[in-house]
């Protein structure tokens, strides 16, 4: 009988395949993702990176939701009006400012920060249920607001914007240089969140989602952190919407729907919300899923795609990465 | 010894995937009441849980001649066995009232009349009936929890730590009346309990558990004289 | 002030509606501590049935007793096959399930009987009463919808099954132990639902027309009410469902900006959650230590 082993569980000092240590062969591992991802674009055609580069953002802004969603327990149904709120902010600055389109992001992420404290000050009042419909009129309100505002928004015409032009002598075209832009990103994202949620504010927000009043009763700020992770959760999926309007060169309100809040959640889940490898499956499933179930059926893509749903949850109810995870671990130390 | 009501034959249970009792045998006999008695952690509750269909189990539970270990738990219930687990199970949300309609669910035809006995034997469930459950004190929220069970009409009442939680002098009125219950009523009793001088004082046979094998067994006088249960269980 | 009332009065009528759906997502969150966001799918296709069936010659109340039925066997078949495998899952697997059949609804709904915008006949003659204040469809709508709230109070209080599942949705564990099989009441919950939706959807085709997008709207402000009544309280559901209709009214009338309807409609929802963060009728989900 063996004592069950912490999910997050590390391999113990000393742990040797090949010769080599069991990070060593990690820090191999990341390495060759990356160097592969750096190949990619030079190997498919122009539409494919940029359906990479969609896949990139869109797991950033899952990336974001999982912060909230798996560390923090939070359900949100309302984050694509968040990216929207990115979109929205680079698009306005480039298109009225002429601001170049990488000195967006910070404004983007700042603006987007505040957002997520001024709506986490509230809603740490409301559980569940509720949270979600406080969450959902954000997702409502967002295409209204940007409809309304149309001095600034374009209003239901959108802003159309020129696609940023790649640095001289590097060889490269727009779809290629954008996708670089964003896989920079992407990485930093990734760092900035393992080093969040494996350090105290992690810790934080695990102990908050899952024991509350144990949390408090031993002098976690719930509040503060519970706030900290609106914030940072909304922040990561602005900067997403930032980018994607760089990527797309266009933002109207459509684009910005409920759908898409609901898009972001499914992806979160189907990955697995308490992962951070999980939000980059999120990322495929977004981009990828409607357009298999549009080859799948033509007559009723949508039920394909709830269908699609259904059986990943059904399958994997922790998402790929969070039941994938524990089994990979069984699987280690029987061998 | 009457025929048993409830056997157990080389019972293995499961908490979670460990094993946690490792093939016991126990037998309760008809009309009479059995103590299993263990510290914390031997495997009591889980071999309730067993009986009830509530964990994992192996080998064989009798009850009255029909196989229990195949059953669902509602349809153990519905078979004539009532347990009251650990922790009471009253319904917190409900009145005390609708907490004893709900025990009367299988015998629907007999249980106004059931009700009133209850609260002939629980007088101050009468007074509190429109109470929510919840409300109720930790000795009431047992009676209210037996009463519960005993509106079943069941033949086998299982117990499980009723003593728990509760002070001396309200545990020794809950263990009066459900002696004077089985007695009236004709139930057979199993009772876990942790408390150990109370329940050999009353019951006929016992079984001392221990990390989930039954290390002794024997009537219920046998067990309180026994030098070694009595340093090792009742303190003296 | 003719108008003023006239607004009231309307708003309650649609009101009447988002609170038939808000008792349904009310059932379902009881009995199964789910919110069912395919509810509103769910209604529109109970919706269809009856309308193919009233096209085939079926009279209306024949129709509909058919469709309840129906909807009600349905409802507790889709517990039984397509939640229970994600009843003790994490919520968001659920909430991603329901969400899939939402889709799975429309989109099949769509392809089964296309996206024109059909007619649907009401049993309530369409007269104006009151000094032309309401309609006596409306008022049908409102008694309706009171009546399934009475039936339901009373079959949860009075009945024995009402008793059980309550029991089943409060304490999965004790109800067992007291003979009663929890899969039975769960399943029996989602299929009083799917019935409750059914009926939500044969009000709102003869008003909104019937389409497979019928229900999206619906949804949105049932929810909303739902939740503004208190999710666990039937009461709660139908007050909630009024007071959002009436505020949805006299916000499109009133408001200058009235491209901001919804924005306007759920700010207000929202600042009464925080003065009351369970609803108006609800009670706290409490919290074991």
């Amino acid at each position: 009988m063996e004592k069950p082993v912490a999910p997050a569980a590390r391999e113990v000092a000393g742990d040797s395949y090949a010769g080599l240590n069991a990070g060593v062969w990690r820090l191999i591992g990341v390495l060759a993702l990356i160097a592969l991802a750096a190949a990619l674009p030079f190997a498919l055609s122009k539409y494919q990176v940029f359906e990479l580069t969609m896949v990139m953002i869109y797991a950033i802004a899952v990336l974001g939701l999982n912060i909230l969603t798996g560390y923090n327990g939070q359900i949100s149904l309302g984050h694509g009006g968040f990216f929207a709120a990115g979109a929205y902010t680079a698009a306005i600055l480039m298109h009225r400012y002429g601001v170049p389109y990488w000195a967006t992001l910070p404004p983007a992420a700042l603006i987007c920060f505040v957002l997520g404290v001024l709506f986490g000050l509230p809603a740490l009042r409301f559980e569940g249920p509720y949270l979600a419909l406080v969450t959902l009129a954000m997702a409502l309100a967002m295409p209204q607001l940007l409809k309304y505002f149309d001095t600034w928004t374009g209003g239901q015409q959108g802003i159309n914007l020129v696609k940023p032009l790649p640095p001289p002598g590097l060889g490269l075209d727009h779809d290629r240089w954008l996708y670089f832009v964003v896989f920079v990103v992407l990485l930093l994202a990734i760092r900035v969140a393992a080093n969040l949620l494996n350090g105290r504010t992690g810790r934080a927000f695990v102990a908050i989602r899952d024991h509350p009043i144990a949390a408090t009763a031993m002098g976690i700020d719930t509040a503060r952190y519970k706030t900290i992770a609106f914030g940072t959760s909304t922040l990561f999926t602005g900067v997403a919407g930032a980018l994607s309007a760089i990527v797309i060169g266009f933002v109207a309100p459509e684009s910005f729907s409920l759908f898409l809040s609901i898009s972001f959640l499914v992806g979160s889940a189907v990955g697995g919300i308490a992962t951070i490898s999980g939000a980059i499956v999120g990322g495929f499933f977004i981009q990828f899923v409607p357009n298999l179930a549009n080859d799948i059926s033509d007559a009723a893509p949508w039920a394909i795609y709830g269908l699609a749903m259904l059986l990943f949850m059904y399958a994997m109810p922790r998402g790929v990465v969070g039941s994938l995870g524990p089994w990979l671990a069984r699987w280690k130390r029987q061998a | 010894m009457t025929a048993p009501i409830l056997e157990l034959r080389s019972v293995k249970a499961f908490y979670g995937h460990s094993e946690v009792v490792h093939g016991i045998d126990i037998a309760v006999e008809e009309g009479g009441m059995t103590v299993l008695l263990g510290a914390n952690g031997a495997g009591k509750t889980t071999t309730l849980r067993a009986i009830c269909g509530m964990v994992k189990s192996e080998g064989e539970i009798l009850f009255a001649g029909e196989r229990l270990d195949r059953r669902a738990t509602e349809a153990i219930a519905q078979l004539g066995v009532a347990h009251v687990p650990e922790g009471r199970g009253t319904f917190v949300g409900l009145s005390v009232e609708e907490n004893l309609r709900l025990g009367g669910h299988t015998r629907r035809a007999t249980a106004r009349e059931s009700m009133q006995r209850m609260y002939g034997y629980f007088p101050i469930l009468a007074e509190r009936r429109r109470q929510q459950a919840g409300a109720l004190s930790g000795g009431e929220q047992q009676m209210l929890a037996i009463a519960r069970a005993l509106m079943m009409a069941p033949r086998l009442l299982v117990l499980d730590e009723p003593s728990f939680g509760l002070a001396p002098r309200i545990v020794e009125d809950i263990f009066t009346i459900i002696e004077r219950i089985r007695r009236e009523q004709k139930v057979s009793v199993l009772l876990v309990e942790q408390n150990a001088n109370l329940a050999l004082a009353l019951a006929d046979h016992a079984y001392l558990i221990e990390t989930g094998y039954i290390v002794t067994s024997g009537s219920a006088k046998a067990l309180a004289d026994d030098p070694q249960i009595r340093r090792s269980y009742l303190g003296y | 002030m003719h108008q003023l009332l006239q607004q009231i009065f309307s708003g309650l009528a649609a009101g009447a509606i988002y609170a038939s759906v808000a008792l349904a997502l009310v059932m379902i969150y009881r009995a199964t501590d789910l919110v069912n966001f395919a509810q509103g799918e769910m209604a529109m296709f109970s919706t269809y049935i009856a309308w193919t069936l009233v096209n085939a010659g079926v009279p209306f109340w024949g129709a509909y007793l058919i469709t309840l039925t129906v909807s009600f066997l349905g409802g507790m078949m889709i517990e039984r096959v397509l939640i229970r495998p994600v009843e003790n899952a994490p919520v968001l697997a659920a909430v991603v399930v329901t969400i899939g059949l939402l889709l799975i609804f429309n989109a099949t709904a769509g392809w089964i009987y296309t996206y024109t915008v059909q007619d649907f006949p009401s049993p309530f003659p369409d007269r104006p009463i009151f000094g032309a204040l309401m309609t006596t469809r409306d008022l049908g709508v409102i008694v309706v919808t009171l009546a399934m709230l009475v039936l339901l109070f009373a079959f949860f209080r009075f009945t024995p099954i009402g008793l059980a599942m309550r029991a089943a949705a409060q304490n999965p564990q004790s109800a067992q132990l007291c003979g009663i099989h929890v899969g039975r009441m769960l399943a029996l919950g989602w299929g009083l639902a799917a019935a409750i939706g059914a009926t939500a959807g044969i009000m709102v085709a003869p008003v909104l027309f019937l389409d497979p997008n019928m229900m999206g709207g619906v949804l949105v402000y049932a929810f909303a009410g739902a939740l503004l009544g208190g999710i666990t309280s039937p009461v709660g559901a139908v007050v909630g469902g009024l007071m959002v209709g009436v505020t949805e009214n006299l916000v499109g009338t009133y408001l200058i900006a009235s491209q901001l309807k919804l924005t306007v409609a759920f700010a207000l929802i929202i600042l009464v959650l925080v003065f009351k963060p369970n609803g108006l009728f609800g009670t706290a989900i409490v919290r074991r230590v």
